[in-house]
């Protein structure tokens, strides 16, 4: 019996060919870390209250108090910080190395931005407090649409969307309130190309709409000519994503643009992708009418292994009146929150309120800060970095793996792969597990889904050649591997903290929250 | 450009590689029309690090800071004391910086959070299971309403007159493209709940009930024949808390039978943050587990028979094959679930109980001393931290005025109902262990200062 000194102990690591088995099952600095149902009491607590106050008997709770134990087991706080440390090594993130995931973005997080968003005039602020006593917050919210409205040349921005999928609701909404008001609510169809991201028919179906697939052209592009033919009294509107999910610009948006007004209908962008174009083209020149910005991505506010995320739509003129509350407006040197649709004429067409409060106040914190380092001539390189790390990395990688639309013009953000070029039996799942032995996060697989077995690969812009250099190095060999057939890819990785988990197990018998193992084994 | 690593010769060298003359030969499929040949004008340019960091100050310095003045504000978003090593933990780069767990191998740390984080939120509210948190509160009831549809094929939903304004508004914003039928109310400034109204609506086209507990003027009440009426006419229960921190001193809406219990978590270590980011709470009964929307982490094994942790029944998000999704959410509030964690895990269950009854016993002294002043009425009877004061007169402007005075006094009834007459006296105060004596004393003088 071994036992590390948390009383826990790890199963044994036995017969894996890697390594002697360890007595505690921890491997030098890769420690096992127990949960704190396993190490945790009721009885011990992290924090010390100088007023221990008890609920007497003339509480006021209704009669309702919680007699029964709760189950919730305490760390003291050494124990904690050890716990949670000692976790957080067990991931991989954007600190450590590049994070090459494909239309996900994940770039440098500046510690300024942090700094700023914990200044106690921004984090330690009510959202209901008189409108008074948080003008500064106000004038952050329109400091920060200033600039996704002016950069992005459209009219107006919602900021309340609490993430890039909630934006694309937000602009669905807006868009059929629209169509309602001109009384043309048969128009339920959308139509959505197949190098658009995968929310976007997800959000489409989820609204109400019919949702119609249009074709990729062999350059990975949206088929205009399949497009413009669809067009007819009963389509609402096109979502596409520019660039697209195949890393590409959509050449012919503002020909679509113009052929989907002309039809009655409203083109929505999704602008996940937008840090490969800011600064050097504005959406609202393409005939855009509502477009989602996710701040993670353009904009450098950490995603902490899933969100928060947020996800401001701006909208052009003929959708701005629809634009969801709150508002934040300046009225001489004052800001007011407009909170009501019955505020004015002029809002009374809003769709209504999509979030408690004002949205993500904390990222508009940490965006604001970023694009003030950046300013406009820092945006532009933003893109110009993006785009040519991109194409770095798509000509250093086409010997190796097979680049499908290398011949389709520059990419933009992102560089796709396809699993033509693996041997026999050799899958990119394969080549992303073997990178992970490298010391990489693999790039985003099997998405999107118009490429088979598909590698999609951003570097974005904050990182450097040198970094780039050891990543194609990295990622060429465990191809190579994989065109020759290195059966030791098929069981990578084997330096992880895990080697491959069973998803499929985790499915078909959910466990998704812990059972002491006693009581489980009873419960059987 | 400090976050900008590429060099000059960097570029021109990975121009030669790629083949390109100049940058501008990659971005030669965007149209000649929509081609900026600078900078988007009307913008600055880019700032040294210490010029933001006084620029943002700047605009810090005017706000009021709530832990600087006497403060009394709740309504679904409350001022708690968070430890200092909870910040200090969700600021490790390895958590901070890290995406989505896709690649479970080398995101353990994440993944095994959130199975924690799922397993304290079930205990919690008292439910079977919980997701791996939502945006907010607000988003969470309204999946909850949506995902009461898709269980019980029914589309009507009854919403609480108690139930946050801001919460039913959304659920209407929702509505309007899901088609649902919601039947409100308003709340009534008395210390009755409408618990009997509510059994009352219920009928065969019901798919659920939503309650907010305790509600938005702070009143508790039993649930349990709410639930009963609810399954016996084939309704879910669908309770909302704004204030988890209530839960460790009265009974879990999950002990009371409730189907689906939702809430906003930011009570515990997010902190208030003018409103977001938030962590929405999801917990249901195990029987409606495939329909409940959001991320979730499970247990499994690796290929060594280790435990390990992955992102599972994924099949109802975005990435089951498009419009079959019966969800587009692409995300979850991770590192809000994070400090909520941490910040569970430092109290503890005693933890926990210790700081419910201080909340609850300061409340109790405050809503007793406030309603000495005269001419206001305390109108809840029942209470966790936080209790609905009648004043002699409308008290948004009693709020504007106490403001002005350095005293940020609670939300007006009249700020969340404008267009309802009745409840414009009506003033919601909550009280945390943040709130001190002498807050209170302040408080209560100045109040009777402005009404007098």
């Amino acid at each position: 019996m071994s036992i590390n000194q948390s009383g826990w102990r790890p199963e044994m690591n036995a017969g894996t060919g890697n390594a002697a088995p360890t007595f505690t099952g921890n491997k030098a600095l890769m420690l096992e870390e127990a949960l704190i149902f396993e190490i945790g009491s009721a009885e011990t607590t992290g924090v010390d209250f100088a007023d221990r106050g008890e609920i007497g008997a003339s509480n006021k709770l209704g009669g309702l108090f919680r007699d029964k134990a709760i189950g919730l087991p305490g760390l003291a706080e050494p124990e904690a910080v050890r716990h949670y440390t000692r976790l957080s090594r067990q991931n991989y993130a954007i600190d450590l190395g590049l994070f090459p995931l494909g239309s996900c973005t994940m770039k440098h997080n500046p510690r300024l931005n942090e700094k700023m968003a914990r200044l106690p005039g921004f984090s330690d602020v009510h959202p209901l407090a008189p409108v008074d006593t948080v003008q500064g917050a106000l004038e952050v919210i329109h400091q920060l649409s200033h600039w996704l409205v002016t950069l992005t040349g459209m009219t107006s921005v919602a900021m309340s969307p609490k993430a890039g999928a909630h934006g694309e609701l937000c602009g669905i909404l807006a868009i059929k309130a629209a169509l309602a008001k001109r009384g043309e609510v048969d128009r339920k169809v959308i139509l959505v190309p197949e190098s658009a991201h995968g929310t976007n028919p997800a959000t489409a179906a989820f609204a109400g709409f019919k949702v119609e697939d249009i074709p990729a052209t062999a350059d990975g592009r949206v088929d205009t000519a399949a497009l413009t033919a669809r067009l007819g009294p009963d389509v609402a509107g096109v979502m596409i994503t520019n660039p697209n999910t195949c890393g590409l610009f959509e050449r012919d948006l503002k020909t679509i643009s113009d052929a989907v007004h002309a039809a009655g209908g409203y083109v929505y962008c999704d602008g996940a992708n937008f840090n490969a174009i800011v600064g050097r083209v504005r959406p609202g020149d393409l005939g855009v009418d509502a477009m989602h910005i996710n701040l993670h991505k353009t904009f450098s506010t950490p995603h902490g292994g899933g969100g928060p995320g947020s996800g401001p739509v701006v909208f052009s003129e003929a959708l701005t009146p629809f634009a969801p509350l709150p508002f934040v407006e300046k009225q001489g040197e004052q800001f007011v929150l407009v909170e009501e649709e019955t505020a004015g004429e002029h809002h009374a067409g809003s769709f209504g309120r999509m979030v408690a409060f004002h949205g993500q106040m904390g990222m508009f914190t940490r965006a604001l800060t970023y694009i003030l380092s950046h300013g406009a001539d820092g945006l532009r390189q933003v893109a110009e970095d993006a785009v040519l790390n991109a194409n770095y990395v798509l000509r250093s990688l086409e010997g190796s793996l097979d680049a499908l639309f290398a011949g389709s013009g520059p990419c933009m953000h992102e560089a796709i792969f396809s699993d033509a070029n693996l041997a026999e039996g050799f899958s990119t799942l394969d080549v992303a597990k073997g990178l992970i032995d490298e010391g990489f996060h693999p790039m985003t697989v099997y998405f999107p889904l118009v490429v088979h077995g598909a590698m999609l690969v951003e570097p974005t812009e904050t990182e450097s050649k040198a970094a780039l250099d050891q990543f194609i190095g990295a990622l060429r060999s465990v191809a190579e591997r994989a065109k020759a057939g290195d059966v030791s890819l098929k069981s990578a990785p084997h330096f992880a903290p895990r080697s491959r988990l069973d998803e499929t197990l985790a499915a078909r018998k959910p466990v998704l929250v812990w059972k002491d193992a006693v009581l489980a084994q009873a419960a059987e | 450009m400090r976050y900008l690593p590429l060099t000059q010769p960097d570029r021109d060298a990975m121009l030669g590689v790629i083949g390109a003359a100049t940058i501008d030969d990659l971005f030669i499929d965007v149209p000649e029309s929509a081609r900026l040949d600078g900078p988007v004008h009307g913008l600055p340019n880019h700032a040294s690090e210490l010029a933001v960091e006084r620029h943002m100050t700047a605009l810090a310095r005017k706000n009021v800071v709530a832990g600087e003045v006497p403060f009394f504000l709740g309504a679904g978003a409350y001022r708690h004391h968070v430890p200092a090593s909870v910040d200090h933990l969700i600021q490790r780069g390895e958590f901070l910086t890290a995406y989505t767990p896709y690649q479970p191998e080398i995101a353990q740390g994440t993944l095994q959070m959130l199975f924690e984080f799922q397993t304290q939120v079930a205990r919690l509210l008292g439910t079977d299971v919980a997701n791996a948190s939502m945006y907010d509160g607000s988003t969470a009831c309204w999946e909850a309403i949506g995902m009461a549809r898709r269980i019980t094929r029914r589309g009507k939903a009854i919403l609480s007159g108690g139930l946050h304004p801001h919460y039913v508004s959304v659920a209407r914003t929702m509505a309007k493209y899901t088609g649902d039928a919601l039947e409100t109310s308003t709340p009534t400034l008395t210390a009755e709940t409408d618990i009997d109204a509510l059994i009352a609506a219920i009928d065969g086209d019901t798919s659920c009930v939503v309650v907010q507990y305790p509600d938005i003027l702070g009143r508790i009440a039993d649930l349990t024949p709410l639930a009963d009426a609810c399954h016996a006419n084939k309704a879910l229960l669908i309770a909302v808390v704004t204030e988890p921190v209530a839960l460790g001193a009265i009974k879990s809406p999950g002990e009371m039978d409730a189907d689906i219990v939702v809430g906003e978590g930011q009570s515990l270590g997010v902190g208030l943050q003018f409103g977001g980011p938030y962590v929405g709470l999801f917990g249901c009964k195990d029987k409606y587990v495939r329909q409940m929307p959001g991320r979730l982490c499970g247990e499994t094994v690796d290929a060594d028979g280790k435990r390990g942790f992955v992102l599972t029944l994924s099949t109802r998000e975005q990435h089951i094959r498009r419009e079959k999704a019966t969800s587009n959410i692409c995300t979850n509030s991770g590192l809000c679930a994070l400090a909520f964690s941490v910040h569970m895990t430092l109290l503890g269950e005693k933890g926990l109980r210790q700081l419910a009854a201080i909340n609850h016993v300061g409340a109790a002294a405050a809503a007793e001393r406030l309603a000495k002043v005269p001419g206001v009425e305390l109108v809840t009877d029942t209470f966790f931290n936080e209790f609905t004061l009648k004043l002699p007169v409308e008290a948004r402007p009693v709020v504007r005025t106490l403001a002005d005075r350095g005293i940020l006094a609670g939300v007006s009834l009249g700020r969340l109902y404008p267009d309802e007459a009745g409840l414009a006296n009506g003033l919601i105060v909550a009280v945390t262990e943040t709130t001190t004596a002498e807050d209170v004393e302040t408080f209560a003088a100045a109040l009777q200062e402005v009404l007098a």
